[in-house]
């Protein structure tokens, strides 16, 4: 019998290009001497390393567990050590870097021990969908889904089809075909157990029509079991899953739905085969069928390639011609990406890789017009209209986008490919799809934090509302008590309950204070968590440098080497703006950790963040060496430059070193507050507060030397210039040492179990003000010197620079000392103990004696300013008066405030 | 070794936007030769004129937009429309008025609509109907065909001399032209169909007029070609063709002397065929889903029947191609194919819940 094909629409022929790779079976490449392996390769998240740095791993170990429902394990390719868990270079359109394991190998490839499945019919469904996907199994077509989770997505009688991708539609791929006529058997096998799992009535391999030895293996194979093989004919995009669907069973997917529902499962064969391995043999999924081909290879081949093979390893092999390489395009022609270099690693999902020479992937030509000649709807295989899409694409239409399906296209390229205009269409649609994702999220974290904002304003009300009833059923009690009292009095056997009475009462009271406490922390947290006020920060001076360098790009008419540079710096601070944002989302999402019943979580996480930032700013000084090497590279015989780049690279080198060995210390190093389960959670924030401030301070000064240091690069040789340099390189040392001695300082306030611990605050309010002023001052400095180093030498300007210096100085002494002073409220402690009703009033008043503090620390420092301009102005004559008003009404205002605060305190 | 980076696909069909009008151009020949055979070589005069004028405004503009004029002049546009241009107007329209039509066609209906692929209207048609409205006479002067009784094929001095009098000669223009078929059988209020072909000089022995029958054909043959091509679909010409012939089989108004014609007589007369093939297939201009082209097709074919059977003008390609482009931009609204997976096609305009 033979399958009726249903066509779909559009489609395109390409010149086909397998037959390059097809004749030659597949070969195994010798053993590369290191391996790289995402966390990442598959759909879904990312894996959670289970080994570590220095583990001697075996081949088939796991190395990384699946981390939640849809995600993958990564199992060691061959056996060897571990070398480093860190962020490489992966083979993603976007050029991204992930976090990888490096498997060094030992060249022993020594096996695990494996478990294989003797008798799987006799086995236990569930057992082996978790051995499947225990084993790494992800889909080898194409977006590497993992295996089991689409087998359990649904009930065994759900499935009614099981459709085998064998179509291999994309010009140039073979590994399919090779792997079909080489192994059929394991398919089968694959196939069988798939059956044995979903029960499915009906199983159909398609087969594109030009791989006739592929057809005859998989018939052969499948003799007497049931299995049906359909040929298809030769039109792309026939292979994808989808499109085989409907060709094979003439059932559509609708679009808001996927292929088990409609209870049609399809796999790629390659997945089946490596079923089959993981249940038969107990093998994970270590290795792939990857084809190796273009015109600047000797040798087109396929091989099967351990999973994390530099792509390099495998070009070598096939007899590369490095001069001929132009292009190295990972998957095939129509949907395939490019890679910028060749060490990146095969992936579980990296079924081709093609090493093109000029003449065989030309550059794209200058697209012309879109003629609206509708060849690109004719090509299109999902029925969309391409040039619409276009046209709406390039005028940010969103509405009409979303109203021409552009969420249906699935950028196979077809319409791209026939275009005579030669119009990247896909890369519009990409964008365009981009763009509208990018939008939709942002709405719905507005729409997330408006209703985050009702939900509090509503809780605020009722806890209002609660407290009123509360106060008005005191009243009414103090109103019975004194009735009672009354009654007592005229029986003075009836003392006893006025006692408890009172007890009540004080009890009451504390209750209140405590759920005060509670709704102001909770009021005051969900605001922005410290992490995401970092991101923020960090984030907006990202965006702000950014904005610089485009800015300078745009002036700059200077040599098209520096516009380079600049524009590489534009590209890596967009991706850190993007990773910062992510970061940002991320944070945001995060519960928030204030639960204030539990305070013995807050130190753990507290802890983690500082590693995290450490982590964060070892990748930015590794992004720093790095940058500096391009640099070097290309400076290239430029002398001049050399060595001053060198000595940047060195400090970078240096810095990044000395980072990683912090975070490693502070990974390494106990919790610094490991009491805890003690109340001790009030001084800790504050203290890494401080710690953090000092960070961005120290993060900022970097900034600051980078950007004199380009500045210097490009300026050439300034005398000027190399000094302010130094400045800001003493600086950055300046606020690194203090960083470092606040990290390492002792807790300023250990003593956790008495009730001094309430004054900390105030004082850490006051550091915060004055270092806030000494930061200001800081950047009050920088600034001067800035327009000092472009106006050239300006004695009035020197001046200022001096007394802004002192300024700095100053505050930076008051800070210290603020910092090493005992506390300022020598008064009696306001202890909380809750026996005597009279020392309610005393925490109200500190909270005003607070407040005056800082108006009159404030005004202080109006005075101060004011006094400032004063001296500054000089002869000015002019504005003396105006000025010597201005000290003067801020005398008044502190002086008043200076006396508020006397009686406060009276 | 500098990888280069770029998006998929990397490999890319052989079909350019400038081989698709250079196709559009070869299969306009045989038109061109017939009508050259058949009313001397006025025709192809206008032709080299034409395209002069043409590529001139539109290296002229692009100059004026600062963009590269090669660039521009590669795709070849610009030679079609003067083809089209060519072929549609009278053998010998004088030098000036192609001038006119030309350059208004490139400069104004085309460039300052954003150019190509932006244009709403068909750049060739606007500048035929300019030429129409504002010059009416010089438009209706058409030769007679070769064989005709009394009258002789223009030599190509002759030709020449008419388009550019400056050159000498006096043709006696009334001498020399003669009412189309399609005038005729307008105009006619007194003779049945029979007489009309037994006696009428454009009609006479013919089904369709003299030499335009053979003219028509040639198109036919052409577009044919370009459909074999898959440079355009069927739908547009069928659309327009199929809407002809039912129209001109329910409006035939019988035989006698108020009839409209024949279906063949509407097929192969006049610009007919030059339209249904090389008109409303024009993309730009046109619809651009399949169903739409159909409708749009559907749309021309049923103004030309109008206009020619009760309208002021003898034809009209050009007004009803004008009239269609209008409709264009809501046939594509309303002819949305269905995607894959979709229940129905989406309609109308965008709508808030069609994300
Ligand atoms: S194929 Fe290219 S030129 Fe033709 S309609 Fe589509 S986008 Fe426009
Ligand atoms: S890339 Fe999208 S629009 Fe283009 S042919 Fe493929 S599905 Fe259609």
């Amino acid at each position: 019998m033979s399958r009726q094909i249903h066509a779909f629409p559009g489609g395109v022929h390409p010149p086909e290009n397998k037959d390059q790779s097809s004749h030659n079976p597949i070969a195994l490449p010798p053993l590369p001497a290191e391996l790289t392996l995402p966390l990442n390769q598959h759909s879904g998240a990312p894996a959670k390393p289970v080994v570590s740095v220095g583990d001697k791993v075996l081949k088939g170990q796991l190395l990384a567990k699946a981390n939640g429902f849809v995600s993958a394990p990564v199992h060691a390719p061959t056996s060897g050590t571990i070398t480093a868990i860190e962020v490489c270079p992966v083979p993603h359109p976007s050029g991204l870097e992930e976090p990888c394991i490096i498997l060094q190998s030992d060249g022993e490839d020594r096996w695990a021990e494996l478990e294989p499945v003797t008798d799987y019919t006799a086995a236990a469904k569930d057992l082996l969908l978790q051995k499947i996907h225990d084993a790494g199994v992800v889909g080898l077509g194409g977006a590497g889904f993992p295996a089991a989770v689409k087998m359990a997505s649904r009930t065994e009688d759900k499935i009614h089809t099981v459709v085998v991708n064998g179509a291999e539609c994309e010009p140039y791929i073979t590994a399919d075909d090779r792997l079909m006529r080489e192994r059929a058997d394991k398919i089968v096998g694959g196939i069988l157990i798939l059956r044995h799992l979903l029960n499915p009535k009906e199983i159909i391999i398609g087969i594109e029509d030009n791989k006739p030895e592929a057809v005859d293996a998989m018939r052969a194979a499948c003799k007497g079991k049931n299995i049906e093989v359909a040929v298809v004919p030769t039109r792309y995009p026939s292979g994808d899953a989808q499109r085989l669907i409907y060709l094979l069973t003439g059932k559509e997917v609708p679009n808001d739905a996927r292929s088990v529902d409609i209870g049609i499962l399809c796999y790629n064969v390659g997945t089946l085969a490596a079923v089959h391995d993981a249940i038969v043999e107990g093998k994970p999924l270590i290795s792939r069928i990857t084809t190796l081909t273009g015109e600047a290879l000797k040798q087109p081949q396929n091989v099967e390639a351990l999973i994390g093979t530099p792509a390099d390893h495998l070009l070598e092999f096939s007899g590369l011609k490095k001069r001929k390489l132009h292009s190295l395009v990972l998957g095939g022609p129509m949907m395939g990406h490019t890679l910028e270099r060749t060490d990146m690693p095969v992936l579980k999902t990296t079924n081709c890789l093609i090493a093109a020479t000029w003449e065989e992937f030309p550059p794209a030509p200058t697209p012309q017009e879109c003629i609206r000649c509708g060849l690109c709807s004719e090509a299109c295989p999902v029925s969309l209209l391409p040039q619409q899409l276009y046209w709406h694409s390039k005028a940010e239409n969103h509405d009409q986008l979303n109203h021409h399906n552009l969420f249906d296209c699935i950028e196979c390229g077809a319409c791209a490919y026939v275009c005579p205009s030669a119009i990247p269409l896909v890369q519009y649609y990409r964008a365009s799809k981009g763009e509208i994702r990018q939008l939709q999220a942002k709405q719905q974290k507005a729409e997330y934090s408006k209703k985050r904002f009702e939900d509090r304003q509503a809780r605020l009300e009722a806890e209002k509302a609660a407290r009123e009833a509360k106060r008005k059923a005191n009243a009414e009690r103090a109103a019975q008590l004194k009735k009672e009292k009354a009654a007592a009095a005229a029986n003075p056997a009836a003392a006893k309950p006025e006692d408890s009475a009172k007890a009540d009462e004080v009890k009451a009271a504390l209750a209140r204070a405590t759920a005060r406490k509670a709704t102001e922390g909770k009021a005051g947290r969900p605001q922005l968590s410290a992490k995401q006020k970092e991101l923020k920060i960090q984030l907006s001076m990202v965006k702000a440098q950014l904005k610089k360098s485009e800015r300078a790009l745009a002036d700059a008419k200077g040599s098209e080497e520096t516009n380079a540079q600049l524009q590489t710096n534009i590209d890596k601070l967009k991706a850190q703006v993007a990773t910062l944002e992510k970061e940002f989302e991320q944070a945001a999402q995060a519960p928030v950790a204030a639960a204030p019943e539990q305070p013995a979580k807050k130190a753990k996480p507290v802890l983690n963040e500082q590693q995290k930032k450490l982590k964060i700013e070892s990748a930015m000084a590794r992004a720093a060496v790095k940058k500096a090497q391009r640099a070097l590279d290309e400076a290239g015989k430029s002398a001049a430059n050399i060595d001053e780049l060198k000595q940047t690279l060195q400090q970078a080198q240096t810095k990044a070193d000395e980072l990683e060995a912090a975070m490693k210390a502070a990974a390494d190093a106990p919790a610094p507050e490991p009491a805890a389960d003690k109340p001790v959670k009030k001084p800790k924030p504050a203290l890494s507060d401080a710690q953090k401030k000092l960070k961005i301070e120290a993060a900022m000064a970097r900034a600051a030397v980078k950007k004199a240091q380009r500045a210097l690069d490009e300026a050439g040789d300034t005398p000027e210039l190399k000094q302010a340099l130094q400045q800001a390189q003493e600086k950055a040392a300046e606020v690194e040492a203090a960083m470092q001695a606040a990290a390492e300082a002792p807790e300023p306030a250990p003593a956790e179990e008495k009730p001094a611990r309430k004054a900390k605050p105030v004082l850490s309010d006051a550091q915060k003000k004055l270092k806030i002023e000494a930061a200001m001052a800081r950047a009050a400095v920088k600034k001067a010197q800035r327009a000092l180093d472009e106006a050239g030498d300006d004695p009035e300007l020197k001046q200022a620079l001096q007394q802004a210096q002192a300024k700095a100085a100053e505050l930076e002494a008051a800070m210290q000392a603020a910092a090493e002073a005992p506390a300022p409220e020598p008064e009696p402690t306001p202890a909380p103990a809750a026996e005597k009703p009279a020392r309610k009033a005393k925490p109200v008043l500190s909270d005003e004696q607070k407040k005056l503090k800082i108006e009159a620390a404030m005004a202080r420092a109006a005075v101060k300013k004011a006094q400032r301009a004063l001296d500054d102005a000089g002869e000015d004559a002019a504005n003396i008066d105006e000025l010597k008003q201005t000290l003067q009404q801020a005398q008044a205002a502190a002086d008043a405030a200076a006396e508020a605060l006397d009686k406060a305190s009276a | 070794m500098a990888l280069i980076r770029q998006t998929s696909p990397h490999t890319r069909g052989a079909e350019t936007t400038s081989r698709v009008m250079q196709l559009v151009m070869l299969a306009a020949l045989p038109g061109l030769l017939v009508t050259t055979a058949m009313f001397g070589w006025g025709t192809f005069i206008n032709l080299i004129w034409i395209s002069l004028i043409a590529v001139g405004s539109e290296a002229l503009v692009a100059r004026l937009r600062k963009r590269p004029v090669a660039f521009y002049l590669r795709d070849y546009s610009a030679l079609v429309t003067a083809v089209l241009l060519a072929l549609a107007l009278p053998p010998l329209a004088p030098w000036w008025l192609t001038l006119i039509g030309t350059a208004f066609a490139i400069i104004v209906a085309k460039h300052l609509y954003g150019g190509l692929g932006q244009n709403p209207f068909n750049p060739a048609m606007v500048g035929y109907v300019l030429l129409l409205i504002s010059f009416p006479a010089d438009m209706v002067n058409w030769l007679p065909a070769a064989g005709t009784p009394g009258y002789e094929t223009l030599s190509f001095g002759q030709s020449l001399q008419a388009i550019f009098p400056f050159l000498g000669g006096n043709l006696d223009y009334d001498a020399i032209t003669m009412a189309t078929a399609l005038d005729v059988v307008r105009e006619n209020s007194s003779l049945t169909w029979s007489e009309l072909q037994a006696t009428n000089a454009a009609l006479g022995g013919t089904f369709a007029g003299k030499g335009w029958e053979w003219v028509n054909i040639a198109y036919l043959a052409g577009g044919l070609f370009l459909l074999y091509r898959k440079v355009f679909t069927w739908h547009a010409p069928v659309g327009m063709l199929g809407a002809l012939i039912v129209m001109s089989l329910v409006f035939k108004n019988g035989s006698g002397s108020d009839t409209h014609g024949t279906v063949l007589f509407h097929l192969l007369s006049g610009a007919t065929m030059l339209g249904a093939f090389f008109i409303v297939t024009d993309p730009v201009s046109g619809a651009t889903s399949n169903r739409g082209r159909l409708i749009f097709g559907a749309g021309v074919g049923i103004l030309v029947y109008v206009i020619r059977a009760w309208g002021g003008y003898p034809d009209a390609v050009a007004f009803a191609v004008l009239l269609m482009n209008m409709a264009a931009p809501t046939i594509d609204y309303y002819t949305q194919p269905r995607t894959y997976g979709h229940k129905k096609p989406r309609k109308g305009l965008a709508k808030p819940e069609d994300r």
